[in-house]
């Protein structure tokens, strides 16, 4: 199996984001490899473990951004890339999956290519989908389960989330799947994987490397980050003697305010 | 003469989503700026009922292409049809749902356009849109537009946008379309069980547990559980148990938090927050959960939040409208009683 998982490094979601000056901050909170992420990797590295193979870790952002996929060697990646121009700095997803998917095709001949269900930080869940849209696989997303897998057939099944419940799904390979938190337990990498990491290389691909000479732009512009009106809450403790009484109490009040 | 403004109805098992008709709503205000009719997007088998459905919601004419081969969602067939009608849209909207993230984002990529997901709020400027939508888990919200590409694509919140009243009484055409309809390369081969009861992101009243759900030490599980593990779900449980009896008196829905989830006492489809779910309902009671940042992050835009907690510091009370100190085991019953003779 040729398995590629595409990473993005974002800050820790236990940070204190805010914005100043359209500026955003996540203070001196830690950079890490997506959480999302983390699942798609760990999955990469079981198929693998079953079927054998390789696992390529990609990830598009600056040259320093190296913290998600020395994160996904340690944790048992074969190889990591960094995709890195300075053209492609503020891209939205139309034009991320266009440089991802033409990165995968460099990668070469892939089964399988693996996403985390969103990033933490843009929230927009989209990218897997249309590197898949683009390089003609069909896209499952929201795995929760690889039900089976038979890489000489050419053959998938997974088991979905949908908000109503969920859905088992078949198709051909190779196909693009984003997984979700359900579907297995990320590793810990381990001593030896961390001292491998951190003596790796990572390789740099410009959009030269991978052919791309367009002009991308964005479609999608955000002109300007605020922060969410204050929530301007005065929590009104109920009294009481007793628990019934504090419950007796709390359903007046929501009665009062309309609450209910 | 402005453009037909474009929504897409996602539906499931024959019954469409609420905030599809939110959808239609918003794309009303939409067309009382930028001109222009409402159309609404109708793709599966069977689908006829739903297109009049678009109308009484407000649709000024419904468009719907039915094939057997489409009784099931798949993104890649769906996509090309949506993509060759709204091929010359100026806009096209769809609520969020996972369904749409791929079929937005598939569409986004036929058409060489923007797609915005997960719009709560929006505005036009210059003939285009300005949505604001969350992120980092809404801790910040960005104003986001697509100033030349078109369509613009997105995909709206549930319960982002009031969803309008049908009127039975209004009339638009309702259009079968005649478009190439490709094979479908993946088989939905099964569906688990789908959740009973009202989903986390339609609800209006929201009655979440947490880990304090299995703090009841005068519970005595029965005799056969002897694991601890075991016990302390089983008392989780029983916690679970008021929550899903208040979420009844209710009409709402039981959410949780992740160390719950986590711990094993509810599944994951509950989960609220960062790395869950993110909703808003009018009325969220928070029952022995302790109000970490990605918690709050799902539940912040609550109208009403309800903090019972045994811990008078615990920081879910910052954020709550009304708290009580106290064990939940010891209010949660008379409060369901008391809300039950309302
Ligand atoms: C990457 C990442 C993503 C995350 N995503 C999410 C997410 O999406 N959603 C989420 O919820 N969390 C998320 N978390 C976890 C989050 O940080 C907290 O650990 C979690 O929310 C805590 O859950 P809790 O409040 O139930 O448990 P605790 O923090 O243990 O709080 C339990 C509370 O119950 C109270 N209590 C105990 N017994 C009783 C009783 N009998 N009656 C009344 N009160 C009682 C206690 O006083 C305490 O305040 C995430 C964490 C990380 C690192
Ligand atoms: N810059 C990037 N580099 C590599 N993978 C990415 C990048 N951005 C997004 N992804 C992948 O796409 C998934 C969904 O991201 P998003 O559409 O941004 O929410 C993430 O979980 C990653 O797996």
């Amino acid at each position: 199996m040729n398995i590629v998982v595409c990473v993005k490094q974002t800050p820790d979601t236990a940070a204190t984001v805010t914005v100043e000056g359209g500026e955003v901050s996540w203070g001196d909170a830690p950079l890490v490899l997506n959480p999302w992420d983390e699942y798609a990797v760990e999955e990469a590295l079981q198929i693998k473990e079953e079927h054998g193979g390789q696992v390529t870790a990609l990830s598009l952002g600056p040259e320093d951004a190296q913290e998600a996929l020395k994160q996904s060697l340690a944790m048992g990646c074969d190889q990591a890339i960094l995709i890195s121009d300075p053209a492609f700095a503020g891209l939205d997803t139309l034009q991320v999956s266009k440089v991802l998917a033409a990165a995968i095709e460099k990668v070469g001949d892939p089964d399988l290519v693996l996403f985390g269900r969103s990033s933490v930080d843009s929230d927009t869940g989209i990218t897997g989908t249309q590197v898949a849209r683009r390089l003609g696989f069909p896209s499952l997303i929201l795995v929760s389960k690889v039900v089976s897998l038979d890489p000489a057939g050419g053959k998938i099944e997974v088991e979905r989330m949908l908000e109503e419940g969920r859905q088992q799904v078949a198709g051909p390979l190779p196909a693009v799947l984003s997984v979700v938190k359900e579907i297995n337990e990320p590793r810990y990498p381990s001593f030896m994987g961390i001292r491998k990491a951190s003596k790796a290389e990572i390789p740099i691909w410009s959009g030269a490397d991978l052919g791309i000479s367009d002009d991308l732009s964005a479609a999608v512009h955000w002109p300007e980050i605020i922060a969410p009106p204050k929530i301007e809450t005065e929590v009104e403790m109920i009294e009481g003697d007793t628990a019934e009484e504090k419950a007796k109490k709390l359903a007046q009040r929501l009665a009062e305010e309309k609450v209910i | 003469m402005a453009k037909d403004i474009f929504v897409y109805i996602d539906h499931f098992q024959g019954e469409a989503l609420p905030a599809s008709w939110e959808a239609v709503g918003a794309a009303r205000s939409l067309a009382e700026s930028l001109g222009g009719d409402v159309a609404a997007i109708l793709v599966g088998e069977n689908v006829g009922d739903l297109a009049e459905q678009a109308i009484q919601y407000g649709a000024d004419k419904a468009l719907h292409v039915e094939d057997a081969s489409l009784a099931d969602f798949r993104p890649e067939p769906f996509s090309s049809i949506v993509a060759k009608i709204a091929s010359d849209a100026d806009v096209l909207l769809m609520p969020t749902s996972g369904r749409t993230r791929e079929l937005a984002a598939m569409v986004g990529v036929d058409l060489d356009t923007g797609v915005i997901p997960d719009v709560i709020e929006m505005d036009t400027a210059d003939g285009a849109i300005m949505a604001i939508r969350p992120i980092y888990a809404g801790k910040l919200l960005s104003k986001v537009t697509i100033p030349v590409n078109r369509p613009q694509i997105l995909t709206l919140r549930s319960r982002a946008f009031p969803k309008p009243e049908p009127d039975s009484n209004r009339s638009g055409a309702v259009e079968g379309v005649e478009v190439e309809i490709e094979q479908p390369v993946t088989e939905v081969t099964g569906y688990g069980e789908t959740e009973a009861g009202v989903s986390l992101s339609d609800a209006a009243v929201i009655v979440s547990g947490g880990r304090g759900t299995a703090n009841n030490p005068d519970l005595e599980p029965p005799a056969d559980i002897t694991d601890e593990k075991e016990q302390e779900i089983w008392r989780a449980q029983q916690g679970f148990k008021l929550i899903g009896e208040l979420a009844d008196v209710l009409g709402g829905a039981v959410g949780a938090s992740r160390a719950a989830v986590d711990a094993g006492y509810i599944p994951y489809s509950h989960q609220v927050g960062q790395t869950g779910k993110v909703v808003s309902p009018d009325l969220y009671i928070a029952a022995g959960i302790s109000g970490a940042i990605q918690h709050l992050a799902g539940m912040r835009t609550a109208k009403t939040i309800v903090a019972i907690n045994k811990d008078p510091d615990a920081p879910i009370f910052k954020l709550a409208r009304f708290g009580v100190v106290g064990d939940l085991f010891d209010v949660l019953p008379p409060l369901t009683e008391e809300l039950k003779n309302r």
